[in-house]
């Protein structure tokens, strides 16, 4: 009984931070890319933009939902329900950090520890095509049509590379259950360098690294890869005729898609919750950064220029915060819970950085060059990668 | 309602998934659902072999499905290719309409 | 608990089942089908076989199906016609089916009831107390035992590329 009232409140933590963490993503996705091609980006509405997702939220659910004369409503409806409730599910096997214990209930910071978790992540993302292809169909939109079968074509032929790539830390880890393969790359080799999988012997996996992340940004249809669904290209792709809320459903479903891959990778390449230096030192490095992120906030704080009134109040306002939060860190009872979680985020945070650098800095393939990529050079590669990586353990044992 | 499931609910459901899909084989006249009909049925079987692998507590029953599965993916990419050939020569969808052998 | 889930699943997957006998429209029939291959994988998992739940999604729903909806979004298959159907048919279609289905499962029940177990979730261990659906299990039947199987059906999915290949390129 306690079992459901615990993983009931997990649950309810899980999808609060989740959706709060999507709605800030596009904020910080904003302000990066902005500073990418040197503008300010978000900036008025709240302290530096920090309301704007508010703002756009308040904007999508009130914004009229105009639903076309002649589309078949039901699976033009299912839609975006479809897509956003995949992508929430598959969350639940991602672990945050190691085994807590809160009020003497010990649990496992995950909603679900399933013992073929890994498979379960690639099962969902396998079925969250239909959201988009049924999107796209029910429509009735010639544009919307193209677009969502591209866009599904794109999506299954990029799981092929993603799944082999995925298969090679597997070898090294022996098992399928994504707590367990991160709490198989604890420890360092000479106390310097972690035991990531992607710098594990007997095979570092940097190529697999590579190539899951190509995949992943064709996976959630992101910049290169985004030709089915970009705002030039026939007419927005899938979701021209959304509007309101299915096109918010749309879009928190591609967000909260990107934060479930990427904490795939941290699992699988970088190491999970494990820290990049020894023990001792790692316990004081989140604390450290928070407090010169408060030090610099104070800093500029005091110096702001006459324009900016507003930044001399809150950024010592959110000094402060930070000075509290970085001594949170420092909590004996608190601290084994938090820097697990810690690391998890910053390595998380970094891939998520990493998709949005892209966005800010390729251009987008043309349809024919991106199916030609995936089939005819990342999945060689990616069998190539598995081939070596099988042989490389097969001989070590 | 008992607290466990005796097995043999698993195998009706399986006969009555199958019977289903013969259903759907026989009376209707779209290729393509007659095509999920077939498919209809290999998951009923599926859940049959995985339902006595079960029983007799070994794994041949989930490799013996496995195998179903991996013949079914074979046969629905080359049967939808035959479909779409069709599609193409005769512009049509019903089976009732691909009669030109008969006199 | 079993009980229930296996209910409400073996429900949904007969509720699917139907909708896919009965719907006009083969993109409504394809849906119902994706249906009926989800309550299915949960019907595996109660049956201890997870390996074969996560296959069957990833494969099944997740591959085959996207296939079939694929071509029906291309060959824009709309919703069958109506067709005069006789009579006799009308009126002892659906009882005859119900009639023929309601004997097979007595007939299973009379049979296999006292010949089968009780189904017990995280009942499907060897003797050993090893669970056997699991990947490892499956894996190594897989590579030891089926090795020659597995070896074919790759040569078989082989043939049904080019086959593929073959029948839908162009005519130049």
């Amino acid at each position: 009984m306690e079992f459901f009232i615990i993983t009931a409140i997990k649950a309810g933590l899980v999808a609060f931070v989740l959706l709060t963490l999507a709605a800030y993503l596009v904020w910080i996705e904003r302000k990066v890319l902005a500073h990418i091609q040197l503008r300010i980006g978000p900036y008025r509405v709240g302290p530096h933009g920090l309301l704007q997702p508010l703002a756009d939220l308040i904007k999508l659910v009130t914004k009229e939902g105009v639903m076309p004369a002649e589309v078949n409503k039901f699976y033009y409806l299912l839609a975006p329900f479809l897509a956003v409730a995949l992508a929430l599910v598959s969350i639940s096997v991602i672990p945050f950090g190691r085994q807590i214990e809160v009020f003497g209930y010990k649990t496992y910071m995950e909603l679900a520890d399933v013992n073929i978790g890994l498979l379960l992540i690639l099962a969902i993302s396998a079925v969250s095509v239909y959201g988009i292809a049924l999107g796209g169909w029910a429509s009735n939109n010639k544009y919307s049509l193209l677009g969502a079968l591209r866009s599904s074509a794109q999506m299954i032929s990029y799981e092929l590379p993603m799944s082999i790539a995925l298969v090679s830390p597997l070898l090294m880890a022996n098992t399928l259950s994504l707590r367990e393969i991160a709490e198989a790359q604890a420890g360092f080799y000479f106390s310097v360098i972690p035991k990531w999988y992607i710098f594990q012997a007997p095979a570092p996996q940097f190529i697999a690294f590579l190539i899951f992340l190509i995949a992943a940004f064709a996976e959630t249809n992101r910049i290169p890869f985004d030709l089915p669904e970009a705002e030039n290209e026939l007419v927005a792709g899938f979701h021209t005729e959304y509007s309101s809320m299915g096109f918010a459903a749309f879009f928190t479903a591609e967000y909260v898609n990107m934060v479930t891959i990427s904490a795939l990778a941290t699992h699988l390449f970088l190491g999970g919750w494990n820290p990049p230096v020894v023990e001792p030192v790692a316990g004081f490095i989140p604390t450290l950064i928070f407090f010169g992120a408060a030090f610099f906030l104070f800093f500029h704080g005091r110096q702001s220029v006459a324009t900016r009134t507003w930044d001399r109040f809150t950024f010592p306002v959110f000094g402060g915060v930070f000075l509290g939060v970085g001594a949170v860190f420092q909590v004996p009872m608190l601290k084994e819970a938090l820097g697990p979680l810690f690391w998890f985020g910053a390595k998380t945070g970094f891939i998520l950085f990493l998709y949005i650098w892209v966005r800010g800095t390729l251009p987008r393939f043309r349809f024919d060059q991106l199916m030609s990529f995936a089939w005819k050079f990342l999945f060689p590669a990616s069998l190539v990668q598995l081939l070596v990586t099988g042989l490389v353990v097969a001989l070590k044992e | 309602m008992p607290a466990t499931v005796p097995l043999s609910w698993y195998l009706i459901l399986s006969a009555i998934l199958f019977g289903l899909g013969v259903a759907g084989f026989l009376f209707r006249r779209n290729i393509i659902t007659v095509f999920m009909s077939i498919e209809l049925m290999l998951n009923a079987v599926n859940l049959s072999f995985i339902a006595f692998s079960y029983q007799l507590k070994q794994v041949d029953g989930n490799i013996f499905a496995l195998f179903v599965m991996v013949v079914a993916a074979a046969e629905a990419a080359v049967g939808l290719a035959i479909i779409l050939t069709v599609f193409k020569n005769r512009a049509t969808l019903t089976i009732d309409e691909v009669s030109t052998l008969k006199n | 608990m079993d009980a229930i889930l296996f209910l409400l699943f073996a429900a949904i997957a007969v509720a699917c089942g139907i909708n896919l006998v009965v719907q006009t429209h083969p993109i409504s029939s394809a849906i119902s089908l994706i249906g009926v291959m989800g309550a299915l994988a949960v019907l595996y998992l109660l049956l201890g076989a997870e390996f074969m739940a996560a296959a069957q999604m990833i494969v099944y729903a997740g591959a085959i199906m996207v296939l079939f909806v694929f071509v029906i979004m291309l060959l824009n298959a709309g919703a069958e016609k109506k067709r005069n159907t006789a009579t006799f048919a009308k009126i002892f279609g659906v009882p005859a089916l119900v009639g023929f289905l309601g004997l097979v499962s007595f007939l299973i029940q009379k049979e296999m009831l006292p010949r089968t177990d009780h189904v017990k979730f995280g009942g499907f261990v060897d003797k050993d107390g090893k669970a056997l659906g699991t990947a490892e299990a499956v894996g190594n039947a897989l590579f030891t035992q089926y090795l020659l199987p597995f070896e074919v059906t790759s040569i078989l999915i082989l043939i049904a590329i080019l086959g593929a290949v073959v029948l839908a390129r162009k005519e130049i």
